[in-house]
């Protein structure tokens, strides 16, 4: 995985709430067998309305999806994260993702910024008066900043330790898992001999 | 201070906990489809990586098969590529595999629990968010991923941060014709899609108790519709009586020993819970959604809301965008709104005992001019088991379509899929814009409900049904 510290892109509004998987990518877009390609079917319904935000000419290279409430409800598809990678954002960020879509997205590399609601309601307003604005997501200090100057938006954003520290070092969690090998091992000897298995071992 | 059964369950998983890090969780059984699985598979090859426990891994194929014509290839190339490549990947590795036209294949979350692999107190994980469902019977099952599954693939755990423990007590008992998806409904329209964020939750209380298995897995399926990360139910006789005898439940002093241990997953009543919702079934009555995500229900009997109503200004907005999408009047009776088709099926109402419910209510009528019945058994064995009791000939005397078993118009991934602006009554899970097709508008209801409804074209409860000699 690409290591993350911070990024400065340009900024696109997404000003609803509960903008569920089957939104972020319909299911008849899930049928590929690779992680890449699945820029088509990002936002495919709302796509066609030319007034969309996405087809703006100011939002054409926008790399922050800055987005209402309940981010990303809905399906366990890790394809939603995907499409909005392999379109180009880097990072999402909400006042409440929820939670598969939040750890699908530090399991591939896509920041999950969270804040509180009124930082995207001004970073929304800011975005209305200067769209095509760029916005930083920056990791390490966990913050986001519109803006310069007095009037600039300074924020703090929640993402968890844990996740934290993998972005920044661009951890594979197999590898480091596998390094617990001899505790998995051990936890597995003392299983119950009564637990199902699919077929013998 | 005593444990909850939530906390038993997870305690009893960690492999390695350390401060400041997610605990390593042991999986005890790994679900795999063709959808999410294809690029966790690849990983595993790209880094020379085996599957470490083939016999905690159970495949079949769901969310792309056809549920007509099943016995033919796959006629959409791209989903036949989909289901070829698990077929590869389970045969390459080693994974126990239900492929379409076995007859153990069906709707991953039916086949687990039919098998007797789903059983109290295991970590349960598929890439698939209704995953929740397997918690009816006191296990912690979550969705997951394709970057999960492939670490559950590699290494037969996962890292997670353990959530907060919430209860949901529902007092009471349902009333006749109420049934676990209206108490379920119920709840989402109190908690809204998020009320659930970070906890995992164990549904208690009468209403409970008094379910069947079918039911419970109904409530647990629809967890994460609320946001929750799973929902559970202590297992008690109901799940032992189940569970006993399924072809991979335990057998003689393999059953006794587990039964025991099943016994102590209760939550102690000194435990304390982060949180609490208290209901009263007993006031429950048969609830349909109206809206775009499946917190925004209304009973059966209610009106399409004004969206001016709404206190919060997210809220008001949401449902002006619903009922534009949904193409209803606020103010309108939701017994007057027309319906084009009935999906009966899904992880959520796929299973024997929701086909049974459905044909005793339908059985003498004929569905309505106008609208098409659609009877999708969650797996084969559900499809087999209600041919032997006549089932489906009392769907097709009705006029239904009685078809093969899949997730079919629960998300349109096969032919089976809604028109532009096609209104449907499902039994399904998610009301989501383009769920069962793209401009297809949904109204999750109940078994008795869709069934009703077939029947009068209409929204409707069997209540509204005038009786016929059978």
């Amino acid at each position: 995985m690409e290591k993350f510290s911070t990024h400065t892109g340009v900024a696109m509004p997404l000003k609803r709430s509960n903008v569920d998987t089957d939104q972020i990518i319909p299911a008849v877009y899930l049928k590929r067998v690779t992680r890449d390609g699945f820029e088509d079917g990002l936002f495919a319904a709302w796509r066609n309305d030319p007034d969309f935000v996405l087809n703006k000419p100011e939002y054409s290279g926008a790399t922050v999806l800055v987005a209402g409430p309940d981010f990303g409800t809905g399906s366990s598809r890790e394809h939603a994260v995907w499409a909005l990678q392999n379109y180009g954002f880097k990072a999402v960020i909400s006042s409440r993702f929820a939670d598969i879509f939040r750890g699908n997205s530090g399991k591939a590399g896509l920041v999950a910024a969270q804040v509180d609601e009124k930082v995207v309601q001004r970073i929304w307003d800011y975005l209305d008066e200067f769209p095509g604005a760029t916005v930083t997501v920056d990791l390490e200090s966990r913050t986001v900043t519109a803006g310069e100057g007095p009037d600039a938006i300074v924020d703090s954003f929640d993402i968890d330790d844990y996740t934290r520290w993998r972005l920044l070092e661009g951890l594979d969690d197999v590898g480091i898992t596998l390094g617990h090998d001899d505790v998995i091992a051990a936890y597995e000897n003392a299983r119950p001999s009564w637990k199902p298995a699919t077929q013998k071992a | 201070m005593g444990k909850t059964l939530a906390e038993k369950v997870w305690d009893e998983h960690v492999v390695r906990s350390a401060p400041g890090e997610p605990d390593l969780l042991y999986i005890d059984l790994h679900l795999i489809h063709e959808v999410t699985s294809p690029q966790a598979f690849d990983g595993l090859r790209l880094a020379g990586r085996q599957v470490r426990r083939p016999d905690l891994t159970l495949a079949t194929e769901d969310h792309n098969v056809p549920t007509i014509d099943w016995d033919k290839p796959i006629a959409d190339p791209v989903s036949k590529t989909q289901v070829d490549t698990l077929r590869r990947n389970a045969a390459e590795f080693g994974v126990r595999l239900h492929p379409l036209g076995d007859v153990e294949q069906g709707i991953v979350h039916v086949v687990g629990p039919q098998l007797g692999l789903t059983q109290p107190g295991m970590t349960i994980v598929c890439g698939d968010s209704h995953t929740s469902t397997h918690g009816a019977f006191g296990a912690i099952a979550f969705g997951i991923g394709t970057s999960e599954v492939e670490h559950v693939l590699a290494t037969q755990t996962l890292m997670q941060a353990k959530p907060k423990t919430m209860a949901v007590t529902i007092n009471g008992s349902l009333p006749p014709g109420v049934t676990a998806k209206d108490m379920v409904l119920t709840l989402i329209t109190h908690t809204g899609t998020g009320g659930g964020q970070g906890y995992i939750v164990e549904y208690r209380g009468q209403a409970i108790e008094e379910l069947s298995m079918e039911g419970r897995m109904t409530v647990c399926n629809m967890s994460i519709e609320w946001g929750a990360k799973a929902g559970l139910i202590a297992p008690d006789q109901t799940t032992f009586d189940y569970i006993e005898g399924k072809p991979e439940a335990p057998k003689g002093a393999d059953w006794d020993a587990a039964v025991e241990h099943w016994k102590t997953l209760v939550t102690d009543d000194d435990a304390v819970f982060d949180a609490e919702i208290v209901l009263d079934a007993s006031t429950m009555t048969p609830f349909v959604t109206w809206g775009t995500n499946p917190g925004q229900g209304v009973p059966l009997g209610g009106l399409v809301p004004t969206p001016s109503d709404f206190e919060e200004e997210s809220d008001r907005i949401a449902a002006e965008n619903a009922l534009k999408y949904m193409g209803l009047e606020a103010g309108t009776p939701m017994r007057d709104v027309h319906v084009d088709t009935v999906f009966v099926g899904s992880c959520t109402n796929g299973r024997i005992e929701d086909l049974r419910l459905a044909a005793e209510i339908i059985k003498g009528h004929k569905v309505a001019d106008g609208t098409r019945l659609l009877v999708v058994p969650g797996s084969v064995r559900v499809r087999l088991q209600a041919m032997e009791e006549g089932l489906d000939k009392v769907f097709i005397e009705a006029g239904a379509e009685w078809r093969g078993a899949g997730c079919s118009m629960c998300l349109g991934m096969n032919p089976d899929q809604l028109a532009v602006g096609e209104r449907s009554a499902s039994t399904s899970n998610r009301n989501f814009e383009g769920r069962q097709g793209k401009g297809g508008r949904t109204h999750l209801v109940s078994i008795p409900v869709a069934a009703a409804t077939a029947v009068r074209g209409t929204l409707s409860s069997p209540a509204d049904l005038v009786s016929v000699e059978v």
